[in-house]
């Protein structure tokens, strides 16, 4: 299979100190990896999600595919072209093909402009003078199933579920071929989020467009996406197809995440497997494996060295010495 | 403390409870008929979306409405006495004191410039101890709350704390002056599944150790149903259902209990690329209809509904709906 985007070794640093203060205080290394070396790749048509708790660098590694921060190392490629080191001119076309959903729905609208407004605002941007934004406007309302008379209303007249919408419909202004979602489901109710994830359901089979889902919701990931990376500290612990990670999961912490999710059901069986402890600072990122201060099968191999890339099923890869066994540490799945 | 209240069925009783809010474009009518109890030592679920009317009834309960509010009736019993008539003394011994509150956010609702020490200590403003006395207390709380190291970290602030200590620390404070009443305000939303089900694992422990009740107000309905005695469902300012854990999640009986169920993804075993929804929205809170509330969404109504609005029934004990199909039915 081809890939529309991968993404190879990336690593995302940011500076913890100044350099004045590097310097009194003698660290060679004022930086926190908020990414560490991730790889993926995402193929035409597939829904990739990424789940892990904030402050893992979901959305830290999201942006740096559309530009907004930038990785040390590591690639990133469109279909096969290099979007790293691209001059601000270079990546505009880029930019056409990658559309972003931004977390807060009514945040990321400006409360001044209209929905017109905001949602043509890319072809302006991207000089398309040649249509006429009024029909494109209406065209974009009805594909996400808005009214066309909410063309003229500001952001604060809008629900929550109806902001999201409109996020949909500029992600959608320039025909994308992968919009990356960061948590399109967040601040919306339970009623409303099965209309959002349908709409982008529907979109993709009509378009061919690829999505990346970034979210905490394990309920929605299992719906909505073909593969998905467990995120911890900045690493990928381990991605694989949805089905079988749900089915299957190796690394420990997808174990423990998966079965701390509770079943809305009283009287559903509890086999909860307790963590301990708090997830480590960035700050001082624990040696070997970062979750090996909460791991209940810790070894000794662990806190030296990070474990290599395993490869245990079909696109099935993990990084753990003490993988969970195939057979006896099934979550009991309640039907 | 607690002994006086041992012989108490119900911590709090709501009865009848309507609340409208003044506004430029008329009344808004934010709660309507609200009727519930708290009993003793029991964890009460309240869930309903947003709009629904659950952040103005834990004001209402704290009595922290804001000026425009307008009670319409009702009674907030707690501890035997009106907390919508009681006075600004009164009120002041029972907030933060036999009622207290954890937010959803701890980054906001803890002080960023001030140590955890200080704010800990500030809350024992009404016990006559020493300083030093305030704090071994302190640290005897974050112990409990499960904070390693508690004296040294009590003088950390805010921002040295990851997301799950803040909470842990949230708690700890709120449960500091030993409260007949925990309003807790979807305290874990902010945090990943693990970490939610070390705090919630928390809370059930300090809970039956300290003997309160608890208000949990959340939209995770998963939680509510591991963690719930009593689940309230809210709709649109009016309560449709309320009853036991089991009533609501086995047995659930107004559309509108049954339709959010549904939609929860978690529920749906197997994998679905059309996930279900509610269509429609919640109605207008300033011209309501004299009518059932969720008619323009039900998927059940009939004719009936369309005839006044429906009244809460009790059709199990404990287990009321306000829906005119239900009317009927018994269990």
């Amino acid at each position: 299979m081809s890939h529309l985007l991968e993404m190879e070794n990336i690593r995302i640093r940011f500076r913890s100190k100044n350099r004045i203060r590097a310097l009194l205080d003698r660290d060679r290394d004022p930086y926190i990896d908020a990414v560490c070396g991730v790889s993926l790749n995402i193929g035409a048509g597939e829904t990739f999600a990424i789940v892990g708790e904030s402050g893992a660098g979901k959305t830290t590694l999201a942006r740096s595919i559309i530009g907004l921060v930038s990785p040390q190392e590591g690639h990133v490629r469109f279909e096969g072209n290099e979007l790293l080191r691209l001059s601000d001119s270079d990546f505009k076309i880029y930019r056409r093909e990658i559309a972003m959903m931004f977390q807060d729905p009514v945040g990321c609208l400006s409360p001044r402009l209209t929905v017109r407004s905001l949602i043509t605002e890319p072809f302006k941007i991207h000089g398309l003078k040649d249509c006429d934004l009024n029909v494109e406007a209406a065209r974009l309302l009805d594909m996400v199933g808005l009214p066309s008379t909410f063309a003229g209303h500001y952001p604060y007249q809008l629900s929550g579920g109806q902001a999201r919408r409109v996020g949909v419909a500029r992600a959608l202004a320039l025909s994308p071929r992968l919009i990356i979602a960061d948590e399109p489901t967040a601040g919306l109710d339970v009623s409303v989020q099965g209309e959002v994830l349908n709409l982008m359901a529907r979109l993709q089979m009509e378009m061919g467009i690829s999505f990346m889902v970034i979210t905490h919701n394990l309920a929605v990931v299992r719906h909505i996406s073909d593969r998905m990376a467990i995120m911890y500290l900045g690493r990928f612990l381990e991605t694989g197809p949805t089905d079988e990670i749900f089915a299957n999961p190796r690394h420990p912490y997808t174990h423990a995440l998966l079965s701390a999710t509770p079943d809305p059901d009283p009287d559903a069986p509890k086999t909860r497997v307790e963590l301990q402890g708090e997830i480590p600072s960035l700050m001082n990122r624990p040696s070997g494996c970062e979750f090996h201060t909460r791991c209940p099968y810790v070894e000794d191999r662990c806190r030296t060295r990070f474990p290599d890339l395993e490869t245990v099923g079909p696109e099935h890869d993990l990084h753990c010495y003490t993988p969970i066994a195939d057979i006896g540490h099934r979550i009991a799945k309640a039907e | 403390m607690t002994d006086t209240q041992s012989n108490r069925v119900d911590v709090l009783n709501i009865s009848d409870l309507s609340v409208s809010f003044h506004t430029e474009r008329g009344m808004v009518r934010a709660l309507r008929n609200i009727s519930f109890t708290i009993p003793d030592r029991r964890i009460v679920g309240l869930v309903g979306e947003s709009g629904c009317g659950k952040s103005t009834l834990i004001n209402s309960i704290l009595n922290l409405l804001a000026e425009n509010a307008h009670i319409v009736s009702g009674v907030i019993d707690f501890e035997g006495q009106d907390i919508l008539k009681m006075t600004p003394d009164q009120l002041r011994a029972v907030r933060g004191n036999r009622i207290s509150v954890v937010f959803q956010d701890p980054m906001t609702s803890l002080n960023p410039v001030l140590s955890i020490e200080r704010q800990m200590i500030d809350i024992q403003y009404r016990d006559h101890l020493n300083k030093s006395e305030k704090v071994a207390r302190a640290g005897r709380m974050l112990n409990r709350v499960g904070i390693p190291d508690p004296e040294n970290r009590l003088s950390n602030y805010l921002h040295q704390f990851s997301g799950g200590m803040r909470q842990r620390i949230a708690i700890a404070m709120a449960l500091m002056a030993n409260p007949a009443l925990l309003i807790a305000d979807e305290p874990t939303t902010a945090l990943d599944a693990t970490l939610e089900a070390q705090i919630i694992q928390r809370l059930r422990k300090l809970q039956s150790d300290l003997e309160c009740s608890i208000l949990f107000v959340s939209h995770h309905l998963g939680l509510v149903a591991d963690f719930c005695d009593n689940v309230v469902v809210m709709y649109a300012g009016e309560m449709v259902e309320s009853g036991t854990v089991r009533d609501i999640f086995h047995r659930p009986t107004h559309p509108y209990t049954r339709a959010l169920l549904e939609c929860d993804p978690a529920r749906i075993k197997i994998k679905t690329r059309h996930l279900p929804m509610i269509p429609g929205s919640i109605p207008d809170l300033l011209h309501l209809p004299q009518r059932c509330i969720f008619i323009n969404r039900c998927q059940e109504s009939e004719k009936e509904c369309r005839a006044g609005s429906p009244k809460l029934m009790e059709i199990a004990p404990g287990h009321f709906v306000s829906c005119h199909l239900c009317a009927g039915e018994g269990v």
